[in-house]
């Protein structure tokens, strides 16, 4: 049995004008201590899948509706006591901006022993203690000092940092990270990335890492959903996701990022584009969602949706025309 | 390329000063941009590139004269312009135009399109009457793709990257020499990002327009630049020609930068440089080198003594310049001897 399975989660938002879908049937699983990473572009959904395992979306006026299985447990039948039992306890969660979400009058010690007295009963002194082995283990130099200073006081890379020592001060079984690094710098993100690679071979947590950055999927994932428009267009394996990816917009995707070192090995001189724009999430998509910018569209994209469906062993599309396996032209 | 450069910029410096104490008086500064010098020559891509905090956002906004500058000179198509009084400066501003990163804030949102492009050439007097204004709004918009009946919307109908274009438009409105962009893709998605990037390689092209790229995202750098300078702390520590940059680069800090962004290439094996700490204060650089606190391979010399920009050997290409005192070593114990470039970035 997977750790975590989504299955068929829809997260409505209802608006002055109509209702937003921002999340339309999306089904996944997250094993054991793997790395799964939710990979889209803005307004994807990505976040909001996010928010819906930990059931952070204010109800009304989201909706969410599906099931979210964690350990056979349907979390959205959970009561609320059972919920703030489960969150940053067995699931806890990074969140992007490490400037926003940590509590600017409350030492960093406090917030890292919150969830310990909370969780695990600790004493204030005991909770303290564990807060500096905590600050240890993601690499905070001086953390008996560090654990009496407030976040002001420290910079960008140490903040998530504190984070993510937040984050597996109960060793979690589940960690979601929302766009870890997005707000770092290249060189704080190379030692973040560093730092989860290192904390999940010794913690043993799965992660779902959400992103937009396709060089940290491919640095860190094991497996990758990519999101469309609310909806799951692709999932796979990541090098087979890299290698050959099935869907237009994956394709189209990969296409349009840079490599560095393009200049030394004198590849393409254009970067591809994906012409035109996402579809407003308000209004209902008959056929494919990506229809309206796919390079291959036909009629029957624009009247029929997809259905996802295996195209290699564990790789999942939703386009009428991707390639099976052995079909693969070239 | 031509012999003068288009824009000359030598010791350029810009120190913002912090007021405390009692009397409100200066009680440090910021030393922002620490005397920098680059040229660009005309229809050039020069990218300054670094870290946030490195100053290169200032560097673009002192060229504009947006503030003052601390010390230095600014030479723009043989005038200096740096020291210029401000009614002389104005008609000089048409030449350099500025796109900046955040297309939501860059726009205001009670011009219409059409407003927002005739400003410019209005101030400047380039239209002869409003039939050549007319024509040359609809130019502007079918230079940057936008359909023409877009021109009487206003700016919160339209996507960040078609904001993007507008900005892009109203840029190109006074005819420039020069565009310097700054961060102007990294706002924008994926997607988008590339459709940006075409654009404004393609309008390089098209018009023979200078451009200094200012960004953090290197990959993109490296995809439409032709020279690369990289900052540090207020500082340039290396400038060279794309290939010899990102093929050999000869500044530990550049090395480290190139090794520090992920590929989107799965399972590669490369070099890894994972530099320690934070960038320090620029508040209170550090003495000697800027680098050295955070440098893997610093040594003594290193904490006292700053090293100049000086050209530094490259068989890849002329014109590298670095500031580091391991091109002193012998090539057995420089670690940056030698083209390490594909080796940090795992290509061919």
């Amino acid at each position: 049995m997977a750790l975590l399975e989504v299955d068929a989660l829809q997260t409505h938002f209802r608006t002055p004008d109509g209702i937003n879908r921002a999340v339309d049937g999306v089904s996944f699983h997250v094993n054991a201590g793997e790395t799964l990473a939710i990979v889209g572009e803005s307004g994807c959904g990505k976040s909001v899948t996010a928010m819906s395992i930990l059931r952070l979306i204010p109800e009304p006026p989201g909706k969410i509706a599906g099931a979210i299985r964690f350990n056979g447990k349907n979390l959205l039948e959970a009561s609320d006591k059972e919920m703030r039992a489960i969150r940053g306890n067995e699931i806890s969660m990074i969140f992007q901006e490490p400037m926003t979400s940590l509590n600017p009058v409350l030492t960093v010690g406090r917030q890292i022993g919150e969830t310990l007295r909370l969780h695990q009963g600790l004493s204030a002194q005991a909770a303290e203690d564990r807060a500096v082995e905590m600050l240890n283990l993601v690499g905070i130099p001086e953390a008996k000092r560090r654990v009496k200073e407030y976040p002001h006081q420290l910079s960008g890379g140490m903040r998530q940092r504190v984070m993510i020592a937040i984050a597996l001060a109960c060793n979690p079984k589940l960690l979601i990270a929302d766009e870890p690094t997005t707000a770092l710098d290249v060189t704080i993100q190379a030692q973040i990335l560093d730092l989860m690679r290192d904390l999940k071979h010794r913690v043993g947590a799965a992660i779902v890492l959400i992103t937009h950055d396709l060089g940290v999927v491919a640095e860190v994932a094991e497996r990758v959903v990519v999101m469309y428009a609310g909806k799951k267009v692709e999932e796979a394996p990541v090098h087979a996701l890299f290698n050959s990816p099935r869907h237009p917009y994956t394709q189209g995707l990969l296409g349009s990022v840079p490599k560095l070192g393009s200049s030394l090995t004198g590849e393409a001189t254009r970067l591809a584009e994906i012409p035109g724009l996402v579809p407003s999430l308000k209004q209902k998509i008959p056929g494919c969602v990506f229809a309206s910018r796919c390079p291959h569209a036909t009629d029957l994209c624009t009247a029929v949706a997809p259905a996802l469906e295996e195209k290699a062993p564990g790789h999942v599309a939703a386009c009428h025309y991707a390639l099976r396996e052995g079909a693969l032209a070239a | 390329m031509s012999t003068a450069p288009l824009l000359q910029v030598n010791d350029l410096k810009k120190h913002f000063p912090i007021h405390g104490g009692f009397f409100g008086g200066v009680t440090a500064k910021v030393y922002a941009v620490d005397g920098i010098s680059f040229d660009i020559a005309k229809g050039e891509t020069l990218s300054l590139v670094g870290e946030s905090g490195c100053g290169k956002s200032t560097v673009g906004k002192a060229l504009l004269r947006l503030f003052p500058l601390t010390d230095g000179q600014v030479i723009l198509g043989g005038e200096r312009i740096d020291d210029m009084p401000a009614a002389t400066l104005r008609p000089i501003r048409r030449r350099m135009q500025v796109v900046f990163q955040d297309p939501f804030s860059s726009l205001n949102p009670r011009m219409r399109v059409r407003d927002i492009l005739a400003e410019p050439i209005r101030n400047f007097g380039l239209a002869k009457n409003s039939a050549d204004l007319e024509a040359r709004l609809v130019a502007l918009m079918d230079k940057v793709r936008l359909p023409k009946d877009a021109i009487n919307r206003w700016p919160h109908e339209f996507s960040g990257g078609q904001r993007q274009r507008i900005g892009i438009a109203r840029a190109l409105a006074g005819e420039p020499d020069l565009i310097i962009c700054d961060e102007a893709v990294s706002a924008l998605d994926v997607s988008v990002k590339a459709q940006i990037v075409n654009l404004l390689q393609d309008l390089q092209k098209e018009l023979g327009l200078a451009m200094l790229f200012i960004s953090h995202d290197l990959a993109i750098v490296e995809h439409m630049t032709h020279r690369v300078a990289v900052m540090y702390l207020g500082k340039i520590v290396e400038v060279a020609p794309r290939r010899s940059l990102f093929g050999a680069p000869k500044h530990p800090y550049t090395e480290a930068l190139l090794s520090a962004v992920p590929q989107p290439t799965p399972g590669i094996q490369r070099q890894r440089v994972i530099l320690k700490g934070d960038v320090p204060s620029p508040i209170n650089p550090p003495k000697g080198c800027r680098f050295h606190t955070r440098c893997p391979y610093a040594f003594d010399r290193c904490r006292v003594e700053e090293p100049p920009l000086r050209p530094i050997h490259d068989a890849m290409g002329e014109g590298h310049v670095a500031a580091c005192h391991l091109h002193d070593l012998p090539d057995a114990e420089n670690p940056l001897a030698g083209a390490k470039g594909a080796a940090l970035l795992a290509v061919g």
